[in-house]
Parts: structure tokens; sequence; C-alpha cells
């Protein structure tokens, strides 16, 4: 069953990827995140010394503050920085540097659809730019429940409002493994296949939702495989004398 | 409490209290291997709950639910507003989610707690995308009045799966809910009739009303650690093992959200699907205890 979408993209198609990391000199890690239209920046400070009043200190705390692109900060931002804080909290090693505070700014800088997974993603690469120690990447995406039950990913403004109920998934990365016995599995399922974050907005059959889990975990192999391919390239050398 | 020696005298119950508090993974643990939580639950048991209508009087509808310890009391007032351009035929519902410092002690006067605006916006989702209320139902005279109504839960007690008892505290206030009388004025302003067949005015709904609900959307939070599912969890529980789902499904199992906010634990479908059916069960417990509670009132 065909969909028409907006911009001619397939079911299955994702918008196109740009990510940049170092971009802000002053920031200990950086990246730019852009799926098609969304775009978001995300800096990270950090370790630095001393956790929040309530925070454990035999562990790394992460403070995550979200900026809107316009407007006050209200309930919405508030969510998404919760979310934000759990996932990172489950990808940081956190017993390596305990009673820290590593901060993530994440500022929106435009909102065309899949804000949230755009964010996380973009979280990540500059976890990773600033040398933050972490089990594995997360990698994020939108699902769309049409009502026809068609599931399309990464759904512009548009489609979401329009669409029945959308899911925000967010996958562990694609692990490539060296050992012979091949990637570790848990209860007979491969750890990519794991959920960290789930988010769903509307109301959908709980068919449709495994559907979208399924689709959802064969667009992150692609995202995490540009992920790889971003990381491995050779950072650019910022002295203009070299 | 659990523990295979514990005799009567004061030094052993000491002894169980240090280690609760010492190592407090290691004493659920030693729980879970006999499949069973320190109050004596079986994994898969929610915690008893009760409803009570009316609690609060000067409110429209209002309700007090308590999930174990954990207590919400929600109420509803009504206000007639101008609609806004775009859906002048539709009403309003503004729902505000509030935690006072009396329900824990982690919140103080001063600084709120993280969980409250979390709560309050996915509340808010929840409830206007379950369709349980038809906002059409709402409105008074196109165009120019709508009802708005007020929904604010304040939670009294703190004590684990905030979400399930505000929304259970939100949905059986709606079910309480009866929409007042009011009658347009001379100068075209609706005014709130004090009594029926005084006034020569006509008034514009006939008599205080209920409202109809559509699907009524319930819900269960489930810990996940390691192998275990634990429904319905203690602030204990939720502190040590941080991993939580929260399934909503409403009456006629349609998904209303899946709600994963990170945690350590990866969630696999089976962990996944064995949570939506323990939230199936306890949509069709919760829905018997709101039957019942309705009908009580109904009786006086």
């Amino acid at each position: 069953m065909e969909v028409d979408r907006e911009d001619g993209r397939s079911q299955n198609q994702l918008r196109p990827l740009a990510c940049s990391r170092s971009i802000l000199h002053r920031a200990h890690g950086s990246a730019s995140w852009s799926q098609g239209d969304t775009k978001v920046l995300a800096a990270v400070y950090g370790p630095r010394a001393g956790t929040k009043k309530n925070e454990n200190p035999e562990k790394a705390c992460i403070e995550v503050i979200w900026k809107p692109k316009t407007g006050q900060i209200g309930k919405l931002e508030k969510e998404y920085e919760m979310i934000l804080k759990r996932t990172l909290q489950s990808i940081c090693i956190l017993t390596v540097n305990p009673n820290t505070t590593t901060s993530v700014m994440i500022q929106v800088v435009n909102d065309d659809g899949a804000l949230l997974p755009s964010a996380i993603n973009a979280a990540c690469m500059a976890l990773v730019d600033a040398g933050i120690p972490m089990r594995h990447l997360a990698v994020a995406i939108c699902c769309c429940v049409a009502r026809s039950g068609l599931v399309i990913l990464d759904p512009t403004k548009l489609e979401e409002q329009k669409m029945k109920a959308f899911a925000y998934l967010v996958f562990p990365n694609l692990v490539h493994s060296v050992l012979p016995e091949g990637s570790p599995s848990v209860q007979g399922e491969p750890i990519e296949n794991g959920i960290i974050t789930s988010v769903t907005h509307g109301t959908m059959s709980v068919d449709d939702y495994f559907y979208c889990l399924e689709r959802g975990r064969a667009a992150s192999t692609k995202l995490s495989d540009f992920l790889r391919r971003n990381l491995q390239q050779q950072p650019t050398n910022s002295s203009k004398a070299g | 409490m659990g523990l295979p020696n514990a005799s009567g005298d004061l030094s052993t119950e000491v002894e169980v209290d240090a280690f609760r508090r010492l190592f407090p993974l290691r004493f659920f643990e030693k729980h879970l291997l006999e499949s069973i939580r320190p109050d004596a639950r079986p994994l898969g048991r929610a915690r008893d709950t009760t409803i009570a209508l009316g609690a609060v009087a000067s409110a429209n509808g209002s309700a007090l639910a308590k999930i174990g310890s954990t207590t919400m009391l929600a109420a509803i007032k009504m206000e007639v507003m101008a609609p806004s351009i775009e859906t002048p035929d539709e009403g309003c519902i503004a729902i505000d989610f509030h935690m006072p410092p009396i329900c824990s002690p982690i919140v103080r006067p001063g600084r709120p707690a993280e969980a409250a605006p979390v709560v309050a916006k996915q509340l808010s989702d929840t409830i206007l995308s379950s369709g349980m209320i038809n906002l059409k139902e709402l409105s008074l005279v196109s165009g120019k009045a709508a009802w708005m109504a007020y929904l604010d839960i304040y939670c009294l007690d703190a004590d684990g799966a905030l979400f399930d008892a505000a929304l259970l505290a939100a949905v059986a206030a709606f079910s309480h809910l009866e929409i007042p009388v009011v009658s347009l004025n001379d100068d075209g302003k609706i005014v709130l009739s004090e009594e029926q067949g005084l006034s020569d005015r006509e008034p514009v709904n006939k008599e205080k009303r209920k409202v109809n609900l559509g699907s009524i959307p319930f819900s269960l939070t489930c810990i996940l650690h390691k192998n275990y599912i634990l429904a319905d969890p203690t602030a204990e529980e939720e502190s040590i093992m941080e991993t939580s789902v929260t399934v909503v499904l409403d009456s006629s199992s349609q998904l209303l959200s899946l709600y994963k906010p990170g945690g350590a634990v990866l969630a696999y479908t089976s962990a996944i699907q064995d949570c939506i059916a323990l939230t199936r069960q306890r949509v069709k417990e919760l829905q018997k205890i709101l039957e019942e509670a309705i009908s009580g009132m109904e009786v006086d």
C-alpha cells in the first residue's frame, strides 16, 4: 500500500541526515544534527566537580537544559529535559567519574517534525565529541501511524499533525563485534532490539505499536551506519597554520 | 518481614531495617528470588485501589483516588468563556498537576518537584487525545460562549505510581462532573441560574447534566529489573530500580501511550508484551472499581 508523502519520500525513507561536530569552540563537546529541515544544536560541558543536592554522589550526574526556538520554557521543555536526561543516563557509564556533573545544552534551531529524536542524536554526538565514556550510542527515530494503519518514518511537522499517532523510539546502536560468537544477545534477541526510550502520542492499536517497533529497528541500523561513518572520518584541523 | 529467622525481639527488627536502608537493592533482590515483594504482594499485583467521588463539595466534579498510599485529589471547576475563533463550537479543558510539599520529603516549598510538570504534561496529552470528553459537548452558544473546565489534581501523598493515581483521579472527577444550569440574561451574558422555574429567562441548558464519557483511559506503571517485571511500584522501589514503563490503554484496548523514559534496562518485545498484558488485567479491575464508585454515588 503506497502513501503519498508531500516531499515524495517512500514509506521507509528518512530525510537527508547531516551532522557536524566541534562547531562550538568554548564547549567541551558540541554537535549539530539535522534531519531534513529539523536542526538541533547540542553542547556538552563537563565533567564538572560536584553534583546537585538530591543526586547520588557515588555516580556522575547529567543535567540537561533545553532551549526552544521561540517562547518561554514550559512543561513541554521540562518533559523533554527529563526524557533526555534519563536516556543519556542509561547510555553513559556513570561510575567512571563519580561526584561530577555533565551539562548538556540543547538549542532548537528549527523544528520540522521529529524534534526529540534529533535532539537525542545530537546530544549523543556531542557527548562523543566531549569524550564522555559511554556504553553504546543511542539512535532515535520517529514513526508515525496513519489512519489506514500504515507506518511511515521520520515525519515532517505537517505529517505529525495529520497522523493519528506517532512514537519516538530510541534504540542502542548496532554492535559490530570482532568476537567469533557475534554480538551479545539477551533472551535470544540481539541487544540492538531492546528499547531504551519510547514516547507515544495519540491512539494506536497494540499491533500498530509492534509494527512501529519493527520499522524503527530497521531504520536504526541505517542510522547506526551513518553515525559510524561520520565518527570514523577525521576531525577537521582547526588550526589555520596547518 | 520476609527473612526466615525473624523472631519477636527488637534487635532482629533493627537489623532488618538497617539492612533495608544500607543495602536496598540486595534487600529487594532477596525478595524477588521468592517472587514476592516486601509488602507481600506478588510481582504482578497492584496495590489496593479506592475511589471516593464528590470529595470537594464546592467543585463541580471531584474525586479522591488512592492506590496503596499514593493519594490524589482531583477537582473540576467550570467557567464560561468565549471559544476561540478556530473552534467556535468547542469548549476547553485546562489540566494542572500540583505536588505540594505535603506529599513527600523530597519536595520543598521553594523548589518545585521535578516530576510535577512532566506528569502534568503527560496527563494533559493522555486525556485530550483519548477522546474521553467530546469538546463539542462543552459548547453553550456557538461562537459566543463555551465551558472551560479547570481540572486541578493535587498530590497529597507521593508513594510511587503518581501518573496512574492522577489519571484515575481525573477520570473519576470527570465521571462525577455535573455541568451547572446557566441562562442568558438581558445583556446577552450567561449567568448561573440559582433555581429553576424562578426566572423568566430561558435557560440555556435545562438541568444539571453529566458529561458523556467516551472510552476511558486507564494506566499501569511497571518496573523492569533484570528479568523481573514489578507492577505498581512504591516510591522506594522506584528509587532503587529506575527503569519504569507506563502503559495507558483505553476500554477498547487501544494503546494511548507507552512511555519508557530511558532507564538502564532495555525493553525487549517479550517484556513489552508482558507489561501490556498486566495493563489489560488492571484496566478490568479499575473499570469495576470506578463503576462501583459511580453506582454508590447514584444510590445516595
